[in-house]
C-alpha cells in the first residue's frame, strides 16, 4: 500500500502545532496529498477549487454580520449584561447550563441551524455570561474573561454535537444509514436517532457538571 | 423555487461590498488586501458555477495566498463607542432584543411550518435548505425594522458587518478550505490507508478492545479529518461493519449512531474542525486561538469513553 499520501497528514499536525497560517498550512497539505496521491498538479488545483465550490452553503451564515453588527452599534450588549446584572441569582453556569439544554433540546428537533457563534454566541450568550461571572467573582482578569467567553462557545458546540442526531433527518443520520445500507442492513433514521438520546444525556451531565465548577471556581473572590 | 443559488448571491453582494467599502477605507493600511480577500470571496459566491473548476483552484490559492502572506488586517470602520452604546442601551431597553430575536425566530417558525404544515408540500423551497432560506428572510426583516426603529445610517449595516468580518478574517473562509481539504484525503486514499492500519491494531477476540479501537478511531481520524462525517465511513468499512456487527453479532444500530458520536467527541478537540473550534475563537476575540478547544477536552474525553462503553453494553446485551 501507498503511504505516502499520509504525509499531508504529518504537515497538517506540525502546521497547526506550529500555530502557522492555517490557510497556507491547509492549501501546502492539500497540493502534497493531491500529488502524492498521484494526481498532476492542474488536476489538484482543480479537485481544491471544486470541492471549494461544492462547500459554498459553509459562508451563508455570515449574511447575519450586518445585522449583529447593527444592534451592536445600538448597545445589544450591554442590554445583555445588564439584563444578566438585573437577576439575582443568575451565575455563569447556570446559564450556560440552561442555554446547553436549550441548544440540545432545539437541535433534537431539527432546528441546529437557528442558534451558533455568530447568531447567539456572540451578541448574547457571551456578554451574558460575562457579566454573570462579574457579579460573582468581581472585575475579571483578562485570563478568566478568556475562559468564560470559551466555555460559552464551547457550550454551543457540545449542546449542538450531542441534540441534533436525534433529529432523524439530519445529515450525520442519513449517512450512518445509507453507509449501512451498502452493507444490507436496513436501519429506519428514527431507530438510529433513538441510539442518540443516552449519548446526548452524558454529554449534558458532563458538561453541565463542569459549567457548575467553573462557578464555584468563579465564587471563589481574586 | 428559491434554490441556493439565490442565497449565495445575496451572500456575495455582501462581500462584495465589504471589500468595496474597504478598498475605498484610506485609514486601513491594508485596505488593498481586504479588499481583494472578499472579493474573492463575492466572486466565488457570485460566479463559482461560471469559472470552472481549475478557476475556483486559483481563486483559492489567491485567498489562502492573501491571507497566509499577511496581507490582510482588522479594520475600524466608523462605529459607536462603549458609553455611547451603554447610552444606547440604557433608553432603549430591553426592546433591544426583539430585533436580534427576529432571526432565530424567523428561521425556528419557518423551519417548522414549512416541515410540518401542508405549506412544505407546495415546493417552493430547493429541498433540505429551508433554514438556511428563512435565516436569510429571518435578515432581511431584521434590517428593516432597524432602518424603521433607529434610523442608521444607510451605510452602517455594510459598515458594522466588515467590522465583524475583518475581526474574524481568514477564519470565516478556513471551514471551506478544510471541507475541500477532507475532498483531497478522500481522493488520495487516505481513508482506506488509516482504515488497514487500525485494522492491525486490533487483537483477535477481544470485544472490548474492539470496540475501542472503533470509538477511539473515530474520534482521531475525525480529529485529523475535522469532521466525523468522513470518518464513519472508513471505520465502518474497516471495523464497525465486518468485526463488530459481522464478527461478534453487533446491534448495527448502536454501532452506526453511537459510533458517529464518538468521533463527535473528537470534533471538540481538533483545529481542523475550523467553524466550530477556531471561528469562535475569532469572533469573541480569544487571544489563544485554540482557547475553545481547550474548555472543551475536559467534557469530550470522559464523553468518549462513555460512548465507548454504550457501543460495548448496548450493542452487545
Amino acid at each position: 500500500m501507498n503511504y505516502w499520501p499520509l504525509l499531508g497528514i504529518a504537515l497538517v499536525v506540525i502546521g497547526f502545532a506550529l500555530k502557522l497560517n492555517p490557510m497556507l498550512v491547509v492549501t501546502a497539505a492539500a497540493i502534497v496529498t493531491g500529488l502524492l496521491g498521484g494526481m498532476d498538479l492542474i488536476e489538484v488545483v482543480s479537485t481544491f477549487g471544486k470541492a471549494f465550490n461544492d462547500n459554498r452553503i459553509i459562508a451563508i451564515v455570515w449574511i447575519v454580520l450586518p445585522v449583529i453588527g447593527l444592534l451592536e452599534r445600538h448597545g445589544l450588549q450591554q442590554r445583555a449584561a445588564s439584563v444578566i446584572r438585573g437577576l439575582k441569582s443568575a451565575t455563569t453556569g447556570r446559564l450556560l447550563i440552561l442555554y446547553l439544554a436549550y441548544r440540545q433540546l432545539t437541535a433534537a428537533i431539527g432546528l441546529h441551524s437557528t442558534a451558533g457563534h455568530a447568531q447567539t454566541v456572540r451578541p448574547l450568550v457571551a456578554p451574558m455570561a460575562l457579566a454573570a461571572a462579574e457579579k460573582q467573582h468581581g472585575t475579571l482578569d483578562e485570563e478568566t474573561a478568556e475562559t468564560v467567553k470559551a466555555y460559552s462557545a464551547a457550550t454551543d458546540n457540545v449542546g449542538l454535537f450531542f441534540g441534533e442526531d436525534i433529529f432523524f433527518a439530519i445529515g450525520s443520520i442519513v449517512l450512518i444509514q445509507q453507509t449501512l445500507v451498502t452493507y444490507g442492513y436496513n436501519l429506519s433514521p428514527l431507530e438510529l436517532a433513538l441510539w442518540a438520546i443516552p449519548s446526548a444525556i452524558c454529554a449534558f451531565l458532563i458538561h453541565g457538571a463542569r459549567l457548575l465548577l467553573l462557578d464555584r471556581r468563579l465564587g471563589q473572590k481574586p | 423555487m428559491i434554490a441556493m443559488h439565490w442565497l449565495y448571491a445575496l451572500a456575495g453582494a455582501m462581500f462584495a461590498a465589504f471589500a468595496l467599502l474597504s478598498a475605498l477605507d484610506t485609514a486601513h493600511s491594508k485596505r488593498f488586501g481586504n479588499a481583494a480577500f472578499w472579493g474573492l470571496m463575492a466572486l466565488s459566491l457570485l460566479g463559482g458555477d461560471a469559472i470552472g473548476d481549475f478557476g475556483n483552484g486559483l481563486l483559492v490559492l489567491g485567498l489562502a495566498g492573501l491571507a497566509g502572506f499577511g496581507l490582510i488586517g482588522r479594520s475600524s470602520p466608523p462605529t459607536t463607542g462603549a458609553e455611547e452604546r451603554e447610552g444606547w442601551s440604557q433608553r432603549l431597553g430591553n426592546r433591544l432584543f426583539l430585533p436580534a430575536l427576529i432571526i432565530p425566530v424567523t428561521a425556528l417558525i419557518g423551519t417548522l411550518l414549512y416541515n410540518y404544515t401542508p405549506i412544505g408540500g407546495l415546493g417552493w423551497i430547493e429541498a433540505k435548505r429551508e433554514t438556511y432560506v428563512f435565516l436569510a428572510l429571518g435578515v432581511l426583516i431584521a434590517l428593516a425594522t432597524i432602518f424603521a426603529w433607529l434610523r442608521p445610517p444607510a451605510l452602517a449595516p455594510l459598515q458594522e458587518g466588515r467590522r465583524l468580518i475583518d475581526a474574524i478574517g481568514w477564519a470565516a473562509v478556513l471551514p471551506q478550505m478544510l471541507a475541500a481539504l477532507g475532498v483531497l484525503f478522500a481522493a488520495a486514499g487516505v481513508g482506506d490507508i488509516i482504515g488497514g492500519v487500525t485494522r492491525q491494531a486490533i487483537p483477535e477476540g477481544s470485544v472490548f478492545l474492539t470496540v475501542a479501537v472503533f470509538g477511539l478511531g473515530m474520534a482521531l481520524f475525525t480529529m485529523i479529518m475535522g469532521n466525523a462525517f468522513a470518518a464513519f465511513p472508513v471505520m465502518a468499512a474497516a471495523i464497525g461493519v465486518p468485526l463488530l456487527i459481522v464478527g461478534y453479532g453487533g446491534d448495527p444500530a448502536v454501532v452506526g449512531a453511537v459510533g458517529m458520536l464518538a468521533g463527535f467527541c473528537g470534533t471538540l478537540m481538533t483545529p481542523m474542525a475550523a467553524n466550530f473550534n477556531l471561528v469562535p475563537a475569532a469572533l469573541l476575540e480569544l487571544k489563544d486561538q485554540y482557547g475553545v478547544i481547550r474548555a472543551q477536552v475536559a467534557t469530550a474525553l470522559p464523553l468518549l469513553v462513555l460512548n465507548i462503553l454504550i457501543i460495548y453494553f448496548a450493542a452487545f446485551r
